[in-house]
């Protein structure tokens, strides 16, 4: 009886143990990307690169021509390397403390110039591989070790949405969030992921997926525990979906100076 | 072509795209913002990018990832953004990646004032970033220096696979003389195709990183780089200038402060009084062998150092003759440049001495 093989590794994914702690979802992250990049034929014209944080050694990992950057400027390494290369595939894959902490001038402005990469924005909610210090987007009350008594929104502030502030921007963008913590959002979250290349492949705009992430170490829960918790507790704040397609113009072009269009 | 009249800013534009480099990114700040004015005019003409980053963290990093490409990129800044673009520097250095920067340097330190300075010598030599780095550093005295500078750092870039940097000064940003360019030799870009990233069509993928988490690997690449540093020695470069075959005083300056040191030589030989310049031409690599065999000479009684700081180059002089001869300074600072007359009372009140 022929044997016929219906699930394999990717082709864009390297034959290498992660050194993700058990549970955690880059692993699931990482595959979705190479995933995508088998499927839409880009893996020989795409280079990655890797933030610092937990992903920074995703270069053992994926099968294409990977960099790594400084901490929080992934964005706009991606940039120089995009304008000088305009005919490859250029994808940042950053956390939450990399893009929306120390990296927030650099993301902000590559969206808002409209830069052809993808970035793919993993949020867990604190910082992992420092060894669970309060992120950006850590939720109100939530523990961290620099924030003991759980975040007071007084003194940090609320979490930051980085879907909707990098939305409100005028540039067109595809924008959205999706979720590694249950099948369904997986499989939906390719979809956003495969929007995203085509996006840049077309040359049509920015494109930005944040995936909502755990951290079953530093959040000091099982697994399963810890993907009940982003239902539970991030996916309220952080809502699921696309917010922004290159295909919405909100602001009328007559706005621009001598343009009489 | 013939002498073309061109501010110094607007000639380090037009001499990094004559050398091959279409990409520029930048940040605006005085005194070197005309280098981006020019460019982003003159890019689009010749199918190249200007591109104004958010800030010298944005520009600095951007030149990273095009660095990465293999092909040739720049940017340039004034004093306070090479401190901010200094974290790239470092990565950049780590990671290998040719490319070139030029520091129209302004007078610190903090915001300090828009007005040229030598301010940044430690930092263009010594460091500046994190980590054990060294940077090619050619410091240019004429606009036309500048723009043949420009042209052999992205060789020199090419050849060590190390960030070249330009420490200019306002004065040269801002001045305008007279530019050749059909003089200057034209270097052709290496092939980096060993190790950029262009895709991994049909070879393995590249890999560009600066994390080296195991100590002895990191030690590795650290004695790597070290050594790659000594091979740069051969590049070392300087000038010797004036003297009436014996001179018995030395002045070490470079940049524009040598510039100024050159009118008073000319004026004091005149007079009959023996004095020469050495002019370091290289900053890093400096030329150690030249200004020590100068300092060993008989004839040479004393070096008077000129710096637009407070004393930063001097400390290599020392190092270098091994203080063999009394070592003097005189420098100005806050953007002063000084003039030829404060020069020459400075030397006779040495040579009286």
């Amino acid at each position: 009886m022929a044997v016929n093989k219906i699930f394999e590794r990717p082709v864009a994914m390297r034959e290498n143990i992660t050194h993700y702690c058990p549970g955690c979802t880059h692993g699931v992250i990482h595959r979705l990307v190479a995933e995508v990049l088998d499927e839409e034929g880009l893996r020989e014209k795409t280079c990655g690169v890797a933030p610092v944080g937990c992903s920074v050694l995703m270069y053992n990992y994926m099968n294409c021509d990977f960099l790594e950057a400084a901490h929080g400027r992934a964005s706009a390494f991606a940039t120089g390397l995009k304008r000088i290369s305009p005919e490859m595939i250029v994808f940042s894959y950053q956390g939450d403390g990399d893009l929306a902490s120390i990296g927030t001038n650099e993301i902000l402005h590559a969206a808002n110039r409209g830069e052809k990469i993808t970035v793919i924005f993993v949020n867990n909610a604190i910082y992992g591989m420092t060894g669970g210090q309060m992120a950006p987007t850590t939720l109100p009350n939530q523990v961290t070790t620099t924030c003991p008594f759980g975040r007071d929104t007084e003194t940090a502030g609320w979490p930051i949405r980085i879907r909707e502030l990098l939305s409100s921007l005028r540039t067109p963008a595809y924008i959205a969030r999706g979720s590694a913590h249950s099948p369904q959002w997986i499989i939906r979250t390719k979809k956003y992921i495969r929007k995203a290349f085509k996006y840049q492949e077309e040359n049509r705009c920015f494109s930005l997926v944040e995936v909502l992430s755990n951290c079953p170490t530093n959040w000091g829960m099982t697994p399963n525990e810890s993907t009940e918790w982003i239902a539970d507790n991030m996916i309220p704040y952080f809502p699921l979906g696309e917010l922004k397609t290159p295909e919405e113009v909100d602001v009328p072009t007559q706005t621009m100076i001598g343009k009489d269009n | 072509m013939a002498k073309k009249l061109m501010k110094g800013n607007e000639a380090i534009g037009e001499a990094a795209i004559q050398a091959g480099a279409m990409h520029y990114f930048a940040y605006p700040i005085t005194p070197q913002t005309e280098v981006a004015e020019y460019l982003a005019r003159r890019m689009p003409e010749v199918g190249g990018v200007f591109l104004q980053a958010e800030s010298e963290l944005g520009a600095s990093n951007m030149l990273f990832g095009a660095a990465a490409s293999g092909k040739r990129a720049f940017t340039t800044s004034s004093s306070p953004g090479i401190s901010l673009m200094s974290e790239a520097i470092s990565y950049i250095t780590c990671a290998e990646l040719p490319c070139v920067l030029v520091n129209v340097c302004r007078a610190g330190p903090g915001l300090g004032g828009i007005l040229p300075s030598q301010g940044d010598y430690f930092q263009a030599t010594k460091g500046g970033g994190h980590g054990d780095y060294r940077l090619l550093v050619l410091a240019p005295s004429t606009v036309q220096e500048a723009v043949e500078h420009i042209m052999q750092a992205f060789d020199l870039a090419d050849k060590y696979r190390n960030p070249v940097m330009i420490f200019a000064d306002g004065l040269i940003g801002q001045m305008m003389e007279p530019v050749d360019f059909s003089t200057i030799k034209k270097g052709k870009p290496a092939d980096h195709s060993s190790w950029a990233a262009t895709g991994a069509k049909g070879r393995e993928p590249h890999i560009i990183k600066t994390l080296y988490l195991q100590a002895e690997e990191n030690e590795k690449h650290n004695i790597h780089l070290a050594n790659k540093y000594k091979k740069m020695d051969i590049e070392k470069k300087s000038e010797i200038y004036g003297g009436l075959g014996k001179p018995e005083l030395i002045l070490a300056a470079f940049g524009t402060s040598a510039r100024v040191c050159k009118t008073a030589i000319d004026q004091l030989n005149e007079e009959g009084i023996d004095i020469a310049l050495f002019r370091p031409i290289t900053l890093y690599p400096f030329d150690d062998v030249t200004i020590s065999e100068l300092a060993n000479k008989k004839h040479v009684k004393q070096i008077l150092t000129i710096e637009m700081n407070s004393g930063q180059m001097i400390e290599d002089i020392r190092l270098f003759t091994k203080s063999i001869k009394p070592i003097h300074f005189f420098g100005r600072q806050g953007g002063i440049v000084p003039s030829p007359e404060e020069v020459i009372a400075e030397i006779r009140k040495i040579i009286r001495n």
